[in-house]
């Protein structure tokens, strides 16, 4: 097991008139290897969870273990760098950075680790090449299509060789073809034994062959969890 | 060496950053490089003057006697020379002739001096090459000089001083001893002032004090007293300056805080993005340390070498009316390079420190923002 959560709540603005509980006690164990997508409508909570399955949030109650060890109350830099070296995170709005080649926004999350600059460069052209990108290496990130910018932030979100895979709604901006082809994508990653976890209400995700666990919400609970 | 690499990635990254707002931070750069540039000229001239003031007067005489009469300078009698001379610790006196001459012509004053071995025959002259520039005569030229009773006496320039102590000599006339002497009608038996020289330099004030109670008449001048007095001339000059370019300063100063403290929308993004893909706080701060040191330490740097290049190759072109005039004839002259390292210090503190600081301060609330803010975008 990758990450179990026991009776995680979320609660936005606590103890302010605008207070907002996001997750009301939810407990999930994600397994190592599988493809999880976590399914439910807007504000029913996903993106919540997978913040704080990726360590980026804590968890307003509840514990979270990661391969059994207690990583609930761990100071943010330990949390960092727990989330740096166990995830990699495919956003919604691909949250490329502007003004810099494709090649350079799939080395920025590798940077802080202070790897050699020359094999961090060959590391990303492999992966922008394994997604049949590297002809776009040096182009600036504005002037990618939608599709060729979602193929650099899945490079991205691999450049530091996670166990898992995050991604938020990433088939939002996408046309049909391209949503298949990334599921494709995901497929070829569980292959390789990449853990994943997707959050989405797009039926080209959670019908699709590759997803082996569905996990339904709404209104920050857990409504029902089955097999994909 | 994870962390050498650490900071070359994140440098790189910050330059690649700096590059993507062309604009802004040329901009920034031209506008800082010009300050740097104004404040360093105005510390190199006038620290370098200073010690060229400090060189010429080493070779001044330790003390100066002059006779005053009801407070003002008077010619000193000769004969003073003699029991000057007895006084412990003198080791020579002699009689000096010097004078000031108002050229109505030129509107300008000469400053004409007797060296002590003058070569040159009398009815010859020698003058400063300040003199020759402002009144067109060379070598042979003959340059005439209205004397004490009003009769014009055609002096013949023989040489002119070299450029090398024209901050001094630039207003210069020297001249034979007796020319002087009828030009201004001086008895034989009188000076313009006593130079003294002395063995110990701890025995100045005590000869100074003898000199004093023998003749109550004089006023002896120390050296240093009389490099105090070029000192604060200059220092006056400089601090003249920078307190017309105070506005400037300020003008800057508050462009700089702006221009480093706002952080733009997509400034703040982005931060937002790094934080989310894994840097830590302390990573994205430390690249806003760098942007910082580059914009400023590159504005230094280069405002120091064009400050270095205004002073010593062009001779302060821009402000030299500012900084040198004390007479009609302006010096014309190279200064000998020397920078004074606190000085250069102390400009350094005042500017790179506070803009570094002012670019790290306001990243420092956006890189404590959660990661998760990208998530929920």
């Amino acid at each position: 097991m990758l990450i179990e959560l026991k009776e995680i709540k979320k609660t936005y603005n606590q103890g302010r008139p605008n207070e907002h509980i996001a997750l009301g006690g939810i407990s999930l164990s994600i397994d190592e290897g599988l493809l999880t997508v976590l399914k439910g409508p807007s504000g029913s909570g996903k993106t919540t969870l997978l913040s704080i399955l990726g360590c980026m949030a804590r968890p307003t109650a509840g514990r979270i273990m990661l391969r059994e060890r207690e990583i609930t109350s761990l100071p943010e830099r330990f949390l960092t760098e727990i989330r740096r070296s166990t995830f990699g995170f495919i956003f919604q709005q691909f949250n490329l950075i502007k003004g810099i080649s494709a090649l350079e926004n799939v080395m920025v999350p590798a940077y802080p680790r202070g790897e050699k600059r020359h094999i961090l460069k060959e590391k990303a052209g492999h992966l922008l090449e394994l997604f049949n990108i590297s002809h776009k290496a040096s182009a600036r990130i504005e002037w990618l299509s939608g599709g060729e910018a979602q193929r650099v932030t899945i490079a991205r979100a691999l450049i530091n060789d996670p166990m898992a895979l995050i991604a938020d709604e990433p088939t939002a901006h996408l046309d049909t073809r391209l949503s298949l082809e990334f599921m494709e994508i995901m497929g070829r990653l569980k292959g390789e034994g990449k853990t994943l976890l997707i959050a989405s209400h797009d039926p080209i995700v959670y019908n699709s062959a590759v997803v082996d666990r569905l996990v339904e919400m709404r209104d920050g609970m857990l409504v029902a969890t089955g097999s994909g | 060496m994870i962390w050498v690499e650490k900071q070359r990635n994140i440098i790189d990254f910050t330059i690649s950053s700096l590059f993507r707002r062309k604009g802004k931070i040329a901009a920034l750069t031209a506008v800082y490089t010009l300050i740097v540039f104004i404040l360093a000229s105005v510390i190199f001239f006038t620290s370098a003057i200073r010690r060229e003031a400090s060189l010429i007067l080493r070779d001044a005489p330790e003390i100066v006697v002059q006779r005053l009469v009801a407070g003002r300078h008077d010619l000193i009698p000769l004969s003073y020379a003699e029991r000057i001379r007895e006084i412990r610790g003198v080791q020579a006196v002699s009689g000096r002739l010097w004078g000031y001459y108002y050229d109505p012509v030129y509107g300008a004053n000469y400053t004409l001096v007797v060296p002590v071995d003058f070569p040159h025959p009398p009815g010859n002259i020698v003058i400063g090459d300040g003199l020759k520039r402002s009144s067109g005569a060379t070598r042979d030229d003959i340059f005439p000089l209205r004397s004490h009773d009003g009769a014009m006496i055609p002096f013949i320039i023989k040489e002119t001083i070299s450029a090398a102590s024209d901050l001094i000599t630039a207003d210069t006339i020297l001249i034979s001893e007796e020319d002087f002497r009828s030009l201004f009608g001086i008895a034989g038996g009188y000076a313009t002032d006593l130079t003294l020289k002395v063995r110990n330099p701890k025995e100045l004030s005590t000869i100074a004090r003898k000199i004093g109670m023998i003749y109550p008449d004089t006023r002896p001048i120390s050296r240093d007293e009389i490099l105090r007095t070029y000192e604060s001339v200059f220092d006056w000059r400089g601090g003249m300056m920078i307190v017309v370019l105070s506005g400037s300063v300020l003008a800057f100063v508050i462009f700089a805080w702006d221009k480093a403290t706002g952080l733009s929308a997509e400034e703040k993004k982005e931060i937002g993005i790094l934080k989310g893909l894994g840097w830590e706080t302390s990573d994205v701060l430390l690249m806003k340390f760098w942007e910082g040191t580059a914009v400023s330490l590159s504005s230094f740097l280069m405002g120091i070498l064009l400050a270095y290049c205004h002073v010593f190759f062009t001779a302060s072109t821009l402000f030299e009316p500012a900084l040198k005039g004390w007479s009609v004839i302006y010096p014309d002259f190279r200064l000998t390079p020397f920078i004074d390292p606190l000085q250069v210090a102390n400009l350094f503190f005042l500017t790179v420190i506070p803009y570094t600081v002012a670019t790290i301060a306001p990243s420092w609330r956006a890189a404590t923002i959660d990661p998760d803010a990208v998530m929920r975008g």
